[in-house]
């Protein structure tokens, strides 16, 4: 146990320097619809981690995080879940009237390690930790809180399925995020465990880049409220990813690595 | 916009009135199309103050009277009165839900009596027809107005694809 503890640290005061590089690929949930009417809506929603938006072509989405909460509150069950080589899906029933929110949110400690000179990936919680071999070499971890949501309103838009839970990456929803419109400037505030997450780089891609040359993404930072304005150049789906390192909270001279994704819908005037 | 003056204007000054509220007629065209597929469009109408604030619903024609009412699963087509007004009601509101309209012209009317106008303080406004169509288009048209008339006033603007000619017409 000892002999692993020193080894880690060693290996993270090494590893550090790459983390920012490993992931290129997108994680990301498409709903049918963001603003529904009508008494017994709703909505499907795909599920995938790709490269290009909103296309499937690499892994489904995996769900087993998944959790949906009513306007009220209440647990929703997801159902007619299904997983594609490309693509996962689910459906979800809107039976309250307001904003239901969509998440997964995979919080644990991922990293790497060589053993028998082969190199092996490693996810788990911090418990699981002292279950790698004691063998392994160039042992690498991080700690890593994602955060994944989406929203859909059926009716008017509310606020309730927003309380922050005071962990990880949050939006606040200062602009609520299905009453977005082309042209006109919406803010949007971000957490970092409960408190204004400042000078976080937020990222905006609009859907449809197959049919463009240039991506045309969107770069923002926050203020030291933790806020960005957004005046929408176009309507359609943007995919918004916030990313920031800070210390971890568990291990031993390791980082944390957080994140936050969203997928909204901007509609034309 | 054109401003009709009525010929009656000076008769009607003439002639002692007790009236003291004006009347409100809207006329809304919906155009016939040469379309393969063609379903009558939900329309909205509605008056906005001069910062584009939601004041009155006038009108929402729609499939109103479905099973379980599962018309209203298209009322958010009417994106922009969803917005300003629909998304926050409960429908059918039988002040102003109707059927949808086959093309031509139709009218709204309230008469001064009607105590949905007592609620508009004189002032300018803009009157908003939104039109959604069923594997079609969507359109909006919007009248600038000024309530209420010393005279009887028309105004009127036309749209090009989803509306056709829409004229008010405020009577004192």
């Amino acid at each position: 146990m000892n002999v692993k503890t020193i080894s880690t640290t060693l290996a993270l005061v090494i590893g550090l320097a790459s983390a920012a590089s490993v992931h290129a690929h997108r994680a990301w949930m498409l709903p049918s619809a963001t603003v529904l009417s009508g008494e017994n809506a709703w909505v499907t929603v795909d599920g995938a981690v790709s490269n290009s938006l909103f296309y499937f072509e690499h892994h489904p989405l995996n769900l087993d995080k998944l959790e949906i909460r009513s306007p009220s509150g209440a647990r929703v069950e997801a159902q007619n879940k299904a997983s594609g080589k490309y693509r996962s899906m689910f459906d979800a029933e809107l039976t309250e009237d307001g904003t239901y929110t969509f998440e997964i949110h995979n919080q644990g400690i991922s990293g790497s390690y060589e053993l028998d000179g082969k190199r092996h990936r490693w996810m788990g919680s911090a418990d699981e930790v002292a279950g790698i071999p004691a063998a392994a070499e160039s042992l690498r971890l991080s700690e890593i809180d994602r955060r994944m949501q989406v929203f859909v309103t059926k009716g008017a838009p509310t606020v309730d399925s927003f309380s922050p839970t005071g962990e990880g990456l949050e939006l606040l929803p200062d602009t609520h995020p299905n009453d977005l419109f082309s042209g006109e400037t919406t803010v949007f505030r971000f957490n970092l465990d409960g408190k204004p997450a400042e000078g976080l780089a937020v990222l905006l891609i609009r859907d449809g880049i197959r049919y463009r040359d240039q991506v045309e993404e969107i770069r923002l930072t926050t203020d030291a409220e933790g806020r960005v304005e957004v005046v929408w150049p176009e309507p359609g789906i943007y995919w918004l990813e916030a990313e920031t390192e800070a210390p971890a909270k568990q291990l031993k001279n390791a980082s944390r690595r957080l994140s936050y994704s969203a997928t909204l819908e901007v509609l034309p005037l | 916009m054109n401003r009709i003056r009525s010929p009656l204007y000076a008769m009607l000054l003439a002639a002692p009135t007790l009236a003291l509220a004006d009347s409100l007629s809207v006329e809304v065209e919906i155009p016939e199309l040469q379309v393969a597929e063609y379903h009558r469009p939900y329309v909205a109408v509605w008056l906005e103050d001069s910062k584009g604030q939601h004041q009155l619903d006038l009108a929402v024609w729609y499939d109103h009277d479905m099973r379980n009412n599962e018309g209203n699963k298209w009322l958010k087509d009417l994106r922009l009165w969803w917005r300003r007004s629909g998304r926050s009601l409960d429908m059918p509101v039988d002040a102003f839900s109707g059927a949808t309209r086959a093309p031509g012209m139709h009218a709204v009317s309230f008469e001064a009596e009607d105590q949905r106008l007592d609620r508009l303080s004189a002032g300018d406004y803009t009157l908003a027809v939104e039109a959604a169509r069923e594997v079609g288009g969507r359109e909006v048209v919007r009248v600038p107005i000024r309530w209420p008339a010393s005279e009887t006033t028309g105004y009127s603007a036309s749209g090009s694809t989803e509306l056709g000619a829409v004229a008010v017409t405020i009577k004192p």
